[in-house]
């Protein structure tokens, strides 16, 4: 770790980056290939979604994503040189330049997609609050929980998103609020609430603290929206459209059926929207600047999104979160990449 | 002096002016109170002058606009729909219940600890003594906690209340009480009771003029306990008994109907006078133990009992001394009880100065709001106190 300069370099380049932000116009994909890496903002530690792991490796959904694009510029999933962020340094490194792709569970909202210099390209975890509840009062919606009482954290958005939701629908229930997070779940946990409200992704990780994990349901319901995204810096169309498309081939991959595994078998059996995928048909890569086979070496080295997501956040991980609304349209959730052609 | 002899001379007017103690006096008095004035001037200013630069919105107005939150406990009508001027007053009714049940509390506990650790049994003694120092040296904050989900343990679960008589039910999301339901007629008991209070007054003063009179005793106490329970109850009777109650039920998650105690109340309440307790108690002791040995053996020989010992020559001695601290105990109570948001108890701190400010950001409204009532209960008991101290007060003459 190197803090000290990190932030001088962040300083400095936050400074020239008022002055140099018209030269930097379709230069991201250049400066990448120069630095032989991309650099790529993450959170310092959120399982799941980007952490390291008992070897040093960051592992999780939006590390991941680094690495689908890295494997599509470079061939080599490697190539990444990962930056952990804190949420208040986020946007300045990018802003700064200090990193060329921002993939930290950050919530694409209207303020920062237009007045804060970023683009947002698309959306990785669709997350929203939830509730936690006890397997045993067997509630499958939050419409259920009328006279519940509910246990959440004060000073957050949660608070108003459940009077709203309860208030629209005419139901009563009963708040139990906290100054901390910590207190709020020891109290669920010891039974004094019904429920425990919080963002899905958190209602998760804090499952797994519980004393009997198995004994506690999240509810597939959410109450607001919290669509988590990757983001870069506005002004580069090209590098924007470069990591847009890269995630619509992630997920357009699960959508055909290519695999980690079988991508090579599809290459010799695919049907015409495969073979357009995975560059045996069209200029698709070329136009974005990459090599014909980019959404085949995504393929390869990280898999398809749905992979990727089970290994990291679902069934294959200690979170095992429901895909939910992170199903493809198909199956009923909400991701639906564009077509390639 | 020797130079003052030399150059002095010239200008001596001037500096018998300047050196002057009571005009220097004034100058430098006028000189600091400009330079706070000018300070707090600025400091005003300023903040005017950033929150526009940063496009908060300043003002009052916002207390007029809808919360859209709910609130667990709730003396006064208060829905989602209701203002933030109501939440303001949600918190500051919330607060002041558990300050005075906290202060009337530990000021009883503290009295009785205190009398204990004076105690001529060997183990009272003791026992007080070891309360007191391990309480008095725990922070507060942990106690709360400690209490909050002590209590959460103990109690038995949402679905499975304690039921006790007369339809009480304790589980940990409350004790519940039946909700009494007025029935027409029972103005008259009220009118009855209020009645009986002011015989029981008018007793009080006969039989004191009477005493003093005459010197006869009169058993004061019970023809007034007769007139205040005796009138209400016979109306009450009378009317045909015109009060039902309404029992709690099981709901599906919770009981409901009835009134509830909630479980953060009685774990701040019980935490709050546990802690205060052990401060009245020793402030007990040494106001007692600051009366003159002489004055006890003084009344013993004059053929006391010795609780009459006690109530009419040492407690009335050293109220003197306990007074004054006590008034500072009761502030601090009062204060401790912005804890409360820690066990989500909904107090003044936790639902204004937490979620209302949270909701509107305008920060230096709210805090100046709560800060301007935390700073007119701590006076107005101040006031209250000093007013009774000045009646406790020994008189001269």
């Amino acid at each position: 770790m190197r803090p000290p300069t990190k932030f001088l370099g962040t300083v400095v380049l936050a400074l020239m980056a008022t002055t140099s932000a018209a030269l930097a116009e379709s230069r991201t994909l250049d400066d990448v290939k120069r630095h032989d890496a991309l650099r790529c903002g993450v959170n310092i530690g959120l399982a799941g979604f980007s952490a390291p792991d008992d070897r040093g490796r960051w592992t999780g959904l939006d590390a991941d994503f680094c690495r689908a694009v890295a494997s599509a510029i470079f061939e080599d999933p490697n190539k990444v040189e990962f930056i952990p962020l804190s949420a208040k340094e986020r946007f300045t490194a990018l802003q700064s330049g200090e990193i060329d792709l921002l993939s930290r569970n950050t919530t694409w909202t209207m303020s920062r997609d237009t007045s804060q210099g970023l683009t947002f390209v698309g959306t990785t975890y669709y997350d929203g609050q939830g509730f936690m509840v006890r397997k045993a009062l067997g509630v499958t919606s939050v419409d259920e929980l009328a006279g519940a009482s509910i246990c959440m954290q004060t000073g957050t958005t949660n608070e108003l998103n459940v009077a709203d939701y309860f208030r629209t629908r005419g139901l009563t229930y009963n708040p139990v609020v906290f100054e901390k997070n910590e207190e709020a779940v020891a109290a669920y946990n010891l039974g004094r609430c019904d429920a425990y409200t919080t963002d899905t992704s958190g209602l998760y990780s804090q499952r797994i603290k519980l004393a009997d994990p198995d004994e506690n349901v999240v509810l597939e319901q959410i109450i607001s929206k919290e669509p988590l995204g990757p983001a870069v810096r506005q002004g580069d169309d090209q590098w924007a459209k470069l990591v847009q498309w890269t995630l619509f081939a992630w997920l357009n991959a699960e959508d055909l059926g290519v695999t980690q595994s079988n991508v090579d078998e599809t290459l010799k059996t695919g049907s015409p929207q495969v073979r357009r995928l995975l560059g045996q048909e069209g200029e698709f890569g070329k136009d974005i600047g990459l090599k014909n086979d980019w959404a085949y070496q995504v393929v390869r080295n990280v898999g398809n999104y749905g992979e990727s997501f089970e290994r990291n956040v679902g069934k294959g991980s200690r979170l095992n979160i429901a895909r939910g609304y992170n199903k493809l349209w198909k199956d009923g959730g909400l991701h639906y990449a564009p077509p390639i052609r | 002096m020797a130079s003052a002899g030399t150059e002095g001379t010239r200008s001596k007017l001037s500096y018998d002016w300047l050196y002057d103690p009571k005009t220097r006096g004034i100058i430098f008095q006028i000189a600091l109170l400009a330079g706070v004035a000018a300070l707090f001037i600025e400091i005003a200013l300023n903040t005017a002058a950033n929150l526009k630069a940063q496009n908060i919105a300043t003002g009052f107005g916002f207390l007029e606009r809808t919360s859209g939150f709910d609130i667990a406990q709730t003396l006064v009508p208060y829905s989602s729909t209701s203002t933030y001027a109501q939440v303001f007053w949600v918190g500051l009714t919330n607060t002041l219940l558990v300050a005075v049940l906290g202060i009337v509390l530990a000021t009883i506990l503290g009295f009785v600890i205190g009398l204990a650790r004076l105690s001529d049994n060997w183990l009272a003694a003791r026992l007080a003594t070891t309360y007191v120092e391990i309480v008095r040296n725990v922070p507060l904050l942990l106690q709360l906690l400690a209490w909050y989900f002590v209590l959460l343990v103990v109690l038995p679960s949402g679905q499975n209340p304690l039921r006790l008589p007369f339809g009480i039910a304790i589980n940990d999301r409350g004790i519940y009480l039946p909700a009494p339901i007025w029935e027409p007629g029972f103005g008259a008991v009220l009118i009855a009771a209020i009645a009986g209070i002011a015989g029981a007054v008018a007793i009080g003063i006969w039989a004191k003029r009477k005493r003093l009179a005459t010197g006869q005793q009169v058993p004061a106490f019970w023809y007034a306990l007769a007139a205040i329970v005796a009138p209400p109850l016979l109306v009450f009777l009378a009317l045909g008994a015109p009060l039902s109650f309404a029992d709690p039920h099981q709901g599906r998650f919770n009981l409901e109907g009835g009134i509830v105690l909630l479980p953060e109340l009685l774990a701040l309440l019980l935490g709050l006078t546990l802690y205060t307790a052990a401060f009245i108690a020793e402030i007990v002791r040494s106001g007692i133990q600051a009366v003159p040995r002489g004055q006890k053996e003084a009344a013993a020989a004059l053929g006391l009992r010795p609780w009459q010992v006690q109530r009419l020559v040492v407690i009335p001695q050293a109220m003197r001394v306990i007074i004054p601290p006590l008034t500072n105990q009761f502030l601090n109570l009062t204060k401790n009880s912005s804890l409360a948001v820690a066990i989500a108890y909904p107090d003044l701190v936790s639902v204004f100065a937490g979620t209302v400010l949270n909701q509107t950001n305008q920060a230096v409204e709210v805090i100046l709001i709560t800060m301007g009532v935390y700073l007119g209960l701590s006076l107005l008991t101040a006031l209250l106190m000093n007013w009774f101290n000045a009646r406790m007060a020994l008189v001269e003459r």
